[in-house]
């Protein structure tokens, strides 16, 4: 009866000594080695296009980014368009799905405001609508955009109230210039050409 | 034997050990020079018939000078030159015209002399076929120099003056990416230069330019390389690197280092031993690293163009305003090479070398094998422009159309650089920028070798260049992201911080009142009672307030009566007025005019109660038991825009364009209340709000013009 116990106390307290330190240890790793916020929303934040203009319906790319992660639908962003749907489709391992055109439809050309300063009266509305602070002007005085910060989100044309803000397409410098991809050729050779014909034919 | 023979025997043996050992060096350097100067090769490279015959026939030629010349501001690698001059300002041949901006870039001098006709967007040689910002000048024909400063002995300088003059002078590599000259030659923060290489390689089909230029100007090339080699502090080995198809110039060039320390380096020809990274590879086995620059691995690399151009601008003091350039190809009549100034339009070589037009199919920019087509032959002649190719179709046809890859393998035995071209292709097409990367496509220098091999011609080098531009533009977009992002969340701290200011800034105000208050209950019962007082009197105010904000239904009640009493009134008015004497008519129509306008307002209230009541009505249909909850007042709202986002959605473009037509509507009436507003305030702005409702009232007109377009073109 003894021996029994005795041979099967030993290799317990071992283990139970083992779990306690183990537990002592990753206890101790969880509290030292604490990850701040959430990695996965700074994952999807960082492919979001951060124009910051909110009509995905959210104040902002990160609460966007947030709602992403809390399972919300990825095609909600219209500047970033499908090549960002498909990035966030990779990063979560869902299916790429099309942009959805409640919310706007994905523009061709980027674009960035523009103030007309002669018309300018120095309201300050725009500059309280930019998301970014990417325009400069103070009370009565003559405002302008930062066109290098510009996300191109819109906001600021609504508020003007003498209408002076306009959206214009970037212009691309002849150093940002690159050529296209050439278009998709033939994808076959001979051989399989014949039997693609054939199998057609049959 | 006399002490005087021993001395003798003595000193002769002295000499003749000297002079074996001197010997002995010699040979010993001679040795190892020869091991240094045997050419190594490079991996890959193709064959091209070289087509160098053409244009090797006469010498150098000019050209009659064109009417207007028209100068690019970006002309090089690097940012845009700034316009010094004005629009009709009379410039010298040489005066500067525009300055560089930043460290890397370039200076543009005018061409000749004449008058500045216009600083505006024109066509320029580059494969966009994009316009960009060019100075044209028109020449007076006379062609009058400015003033230059020439120096007989550069050594008077130091190198920091000689690369002040080069940067001065707008020089920029002639060899083919235009890099500025000035850049290379700096020291590159403590890297020491053992070695320098001039290229005369030219290994590009057809290309001539360099050719020519060492075969007569060989003396200035030399002079130059002195120059160079002077500023980069006398590097140990100078090496002029020639392929062995350049017999005469190899010889030319030969004859003008007779004398110097510089080594002529022939090497069999091989396309692209011309690349800078390949011909390093060829005279000094080093291999340039990954995203490195020669630099790193002790090396300066110039062309001899390049050379002889710093010669010019340091002994005589002129700008670079002219390069030699190859004019070749069988639509032309006459193929040779000639100095042009730059700036010189296209089509005016092009005329003067009898350009057939039927058989010109295309005009090429360098060479057939990394050259681009232009569209635009009013394009001019920039710093970098080696060669203009203008072939017939059966010298250079159309590539065939592209075929499937059939994993081949000849471009990987192409590629000079060492890569897999078939891997980057298929990544290339997927967009798989990671991969790309991976197979460092940066280390790809675009020589068309892989395209060349090709069996399925592939144009594999676009593909190339067009990841290269995607990756590019994504890593620019991706900074620009991080930084709006940055920005962002900046403002939002603010505004918190601002927002936490103002709450303090409240809190405190409502305790100092609360301690007021407190102490004015203890100073005595009076004060007390007066603030009472106040209080009933605030109390009753307010409950005035609410007495008016009644139910929608009391307020049209209350509306319709005074509607009804201001009636009444005015017509009692009207009765008295026709009664009244003469005496009081006056007063009486003053008093009807003011009744009157009791009534108008007394209308308009009615509208707005009746107006508000049917909204309140309407709420009060809709309304869900939850309404007062904000959550789904504001859930409420949302669905609200989601429908009306997926109507717009759905919305064909005419109704679209009515949707759009009804916002500017309301647009112009709130711009035009805000018009009238700012009217009777006397606000300072009414010319802008003016102008702006103008503004929406034109673009309101615009669109309904496009609105009945729409609908004749339907009909």
């Amino acid at each position: 009866m003894l021996d029994w116990f005795s041979e099967i106390s030993t290799p317990l307290l071992i283990l139970g000594g083992m779990a306690l330190a183990f537990g002592a240890l990753l206890g101790f790793a969880a509290v030292r080695f604490k990850v701040e916020g959430d990695p996965l929303v700074e994952q999807v934040d960082a492919l979001l296009p951060q124009t910051q203009c909110g009509q995905c319906g959210y104040p902002g790319c990160r609460p966007y980014a947030e709602a992403i992660v809390h399972g919300e639908k990825i095609n909600k962003c219209p500047p970033g368009g499908q090549s960002t749907i498909n990035a966030l489709a990779n990063l979560l391992d869902v299916e790429p799905m099309p942009l959805d055109a409640e919310h706007g439809e994905e523009k061709e050309t980027k674009m960035v405001a523009f103030i007309r300063e002669a018309e300018c009266i120095g309201c300050t509305k725009c500059i309280q609508a930019c998301p970014v602070d990417a325009i400069v002007g103070a009370a009565k005085y003559m405002h302008t955009v930062i066109s290098d910060e510009c996300t191109g989100c819109d906001l600021c044309v609504e508020p003007c109230p003498v209408d002076c803000i306009e959206m214009v397409p970037l212009e691309t410098p002849l150093q940002g210039w690159h050529p296209e991809k050439p278009p998709e050729g033939i994808e076959l050779i001979a051989s399989d050409r014949r039997q693609l014909s054939k199998r057609s034919a049959a | 034997m006399s002490s005087e023979q021993q001395q003798l025997r003595r000193e002769s043996a002295l000499e003749r050990r000297a002079a074996r050992e001197a010997q002995l060096i010699a040979s010993d350097q001679k040795r190892q020079k020869a091991r240094a100067l045997r050419p190594n090769d490079f991996p890959g490279g193709v064959y091209p018939p070289e087509n160098k015959h053409q244009s090797t026939g006469e010498p150098i030629g000019s050209i009659p000078l064109a009417e207007q010349l028209v100068v690019p501001l970006l002309q090089h690698t690097g940012s845009t030159a700034i316009p010094l001059v004005k629009l009709g300002e009379t410039v010298l041949k040489g005066q500067k015209i525009a300055e560089a901006d930043g460290l890397i870039s370039c200076s543009l001098h005018a061409p000749t002399s004449g008058k500045v006709v216009a600083i505006e967007p024109a066509a320029v040689p580059h494969p966009s076929g994009l316009p960009a910002d060019c100075i044209t000048i028109d020449a007076d024909g006379e062609d009058r120099w400015c003033e230059l400063q020439p120096c007989e002995d550069f050594r008077r300088f130091t190198p920091v003056e000689l690369l002040e003059k080069i940067r001065d002078c707008g020089i920029s590599g002639m060899g083919g990416a235009g890099f500025p000259t000035a850049v290379k030659l700096d020291p590159h923060g403590g890297v020491e230069i053992d070695t320098l290489i001039i290229n005369g390689t030219e290994c590009e089909p057809y290309i001539t330019a360099d050719d020519m230029l060492m075969r007569e100007r060989a003396e200035e090339i030399i002079a130059g390389v002195e120059i160079i080699s002077y500023i980069l502090d006398e590097p140990e080995r100078v090496l002029i690197g020639i392929e062995d198809n350049k017999p005469e110039a190899i010889a030319a060039m030969r004859a003008a280092a007779e004398g110097t320390r510089f080594d002529i380096v022939v090497f069999p020809t091989k396309y692209p031993s011309g690349g800078e990274k390949q011909l390093i590879q060829i005279l000094t086995g080093r291999e340039v690293p990954n995203k490195g620059l020669p630099a790193n691995v002790g090396i300066v690399c110039q062309n001899v163009g390049t050379a002889r151009a710093v010669y010019r601008a340091v002994r005589f003091g002129e700008p670079l305003i002219s390069r030699v350039t190859t004019v070749v190809g069988k639509a032309l009549e006459r193929q040779r090479n000639i100095e042009v100034p730059i700036g010189t339009p296209i089509k005016h070589i092009l005329k003067a070398h009898g350009a057939h037009r039927g058989l010109m199919q295309k005009v090429i920019i360098g060479g057939p094998m990394m050259g681009y087509t232009i569209d635009d032959t009013s394009a001019p002649v920039i710093k970098t422009t080696n060669c203009l190719l203008v072939p017939t179709v059966e010298e250079l046809p159309p590539a065939p159309p592209a075929q499937a890859c059939i994993r081949c393998g000849f471009c990987a035995e192409a590629c000079p650089a060492s890569l897999l071209p078939q891997q980057l292709y298929w990544y290339a097409r997927a967009d798989d920028h990671e991969k790309l990367q991976a197979y460092n496509l940066f280390d790809c220098i675009e020589c068309g070798c892989c395209s060349y091999v090709c069996p399925s011609s592939i144009p594999l080098v676009q593909y190339y260049r067009a990841a290269k531009g995607d990756i590019r533009t994504a890593e620019q977009e991706k900074e620009k992201a991080d930084r709006a992002r940055e920005r962002f969340e900046f403002r939002k701290l603010r505004m918190e911080r601002a927002e936490k200011e103002k709450q303090a800034k409240r809190e405190a105000r409502r305790k100092a009142a609360e301690l007021a208050r407190r102490q004015r209950e203890e100073s005595g019962g009076a004060e007390a009672e007066a603030a009472q007082k106040e209080a009933d009197l605030v109390a009753a105010a307010l409950a005035r307030v609410k007495a008016k904000q009644a139910s929608p239904e009391q307020q049209l009640a209350r509306a319709q009566r005074s509607l009804t009493s201001a009636e009444g009134r005015v017509e009692r008015l009207q009765q008295k007025l026709e009664a009244a004497e003469e005496k009081q008519r006056d007063q009486l129509a003053a008093q009807l005019k003011a009744a009157e306008l009791k009534l108008q307002e007394a209308r308009q209230k009615l509208a707005e109660a009746e107006r508000q009541a049917e909204t309140a009505a309407e709420a009060g249909r809709e309304s869900t038991p939850g309404q007062d909850d904000p959550q789904a007042r504001a859930q409420s709202a949302i669905e609200k825009a989601k429908a009306a986002a997926a109507a717009r959605a759905a919305m064909s473009p005419a109704e679209k364009l009515a949707g759009e037509i009804d916002a500017l509507k309301a647009r112009v009436e709130k711009a035009r209340a805000r018009l009238e507003k700012a009217c009777s305030a006397g606000d300072a702005n009414v010319e802008a709000f003016e102008k702006a409702l103008q503004n929406l009232q034109q673009k309101l007109e615009a669109k309904l013009r496009e609105q009945k377009q729409a609908g004749e073109e339907k009909q």
